[in-house]
């Protein structure tokens, strides 16, 4: 029972990375399909509100098959958290855990930080920012650097295709400023 | 036979009407040219499922883990993006030099990606993004699937910001 107790703990990234990586051999070898996630946001907007324009008007069903995959990840992580998980609180940095707690972050039960995300949080001006603008930029930015982390830093990358190693590098770019100059003033509201 | 004859795929040419969306924006367009009944795409769910496996167990989806990778606080990112991303060179080389076919036959295509402006604006502004819900879209789904239900608000406005970029596509630079 000794696998089983090793299993529930978080996975050090030397076994999550390559597993993580063989998603791109997978997709291609069940059917031709290129690795990425944020496509399926565009689908979904293709299917359910085109309004006419022309970037949503295409034969969405022929991609359907990344939104049986995005369904599958939100099973496999209902699956993971249910019955793979060891219930412990997260670990991380000492230095992040005390630089959190000057902006009243204390609880790290679960994988989110359930101080910023969470429902009534939601109408504030800290929780709004964090959750609505945050989620929009995440749209916005993913559709016009035509990929995500899955779509271009990992599959663009495997392809060794060079516009996605720019994208990847205006990735970083963008967290490092907005995390260590914008989020803390965003904290502090 | 009439059963028999339901399990050929059928293969359907189209014509590439789309072609200028494809070219700069060629993420997720399926290659494939045959024709499946829907339930086909369960291995999709599958495979989409071992990979909610792997974002939860590795803790990528974390806020807390982003945060300590844009503070660089910790290796563990860096390591599974990293060896992820190894791990798809080493195999995408292997595909290309052994010619696999998929499993129905058909020859792999891997096509590059042309470069545009976007990939600089909209990476900073993905960035930004990332670094305040701790999230890109993989784990958005993948939290709404531990519980954290108020992540389905993120979800629906990252849909809004596809949605709005779509719309204002023709005005920005690229």
């Amino acid at each position: 029972m000794q696998l089983w107790e090793w299993i529930k703990q978080p996975w050090p990234w030397y076994v999550a990375g390559p597993l993580i990586g063989l998603t791109v051999p997978l997709l291609l070898i069940l059917g031709n399909k290129t690795f990425g996630v944020s496509s399926s946001l565009r689908h979904i907007c293709a299917a359910c509100v085109p309004a006419n324009i022309p970037f949503f008007k295409y034969d969405w069903r022929k991609e359907s098959w990344n939104l049986f995959f995005v369904a599958g990840i939100v099973l496999g992580a209902a699956m993971a958290t249910q019955w793979l998980s060891s219930g412990e609180p997260i670990v991380v940095d000492p230095k992040l855990v005390n630089e959190l707690q000057q902006y009243n972050i204390h609880d790290y039960s679960s994988i989110i930080p359930v101080d910023l995300f969470n429902w009534p949080s939601l109408f504030t001006l800290r929780g709004f920012l964090l959750m609505v603008a945050g989620g929009f930029l995440v749209g916005f930015g993913t559709r016009y650097a035509g990929g995500c982390t899955s779509g271009h830093a990992i599959m663009g990358l495997s392809n060794l295709q060079w516009p996605s190693l720019v994208a990847t590098c205006c990735f970083m770019a963008g967290g490092f400023v907005t995390a260590n100059l914008i989020l803390p003033v965003i904290l502090n509201l | 036979m009439e059963a028999r004859e339901k399990k050929q795929p059928t293969i359907i040419k189209e014509a590439n009407t789309d072609f200028e969306v494809r070219s700069l924006d060629t993420i997720c367009i399926n290659e494939s040219q045959i024709r499946h009944p829907w339930w086909h795409s369960i291995k999709y769910l599958v495979a989409g499922l071992l990979f909610g496996i792997l974002l939860i167990k590795s803790e990528v989806v974390s806020w807390f883990r982003i945060q300590e990778m844009f503070r660089l606080q910790s290796f563990h990112m860096y390591g599974v993006i990293g060896t992820a991303v190894v791990t798809g060179i080493i195999s995408v080389w292997l595909i290309k030099k052994f010619k696999v076919n998929t499993i129905y036959g058909e020859p792999i295509e891997l096509h590059s990606k042309q470069f545009n402006k976007g990939q600089i604006y909209g990476g900073l502004l993905f960035g930004a993004g990332w670094a305040l819900t701790g999230a890109c879209p993989g784990p958005l789904y993948a939290l709404i699937g531990t519980g954290a239900t108020v992540i389905i608000v993120t979800l629906l406005s990252a849909i809004v910001g596809t949605w709005v970029y779509g719309r204002l596509r023709e005005k920005l630079p690229h």
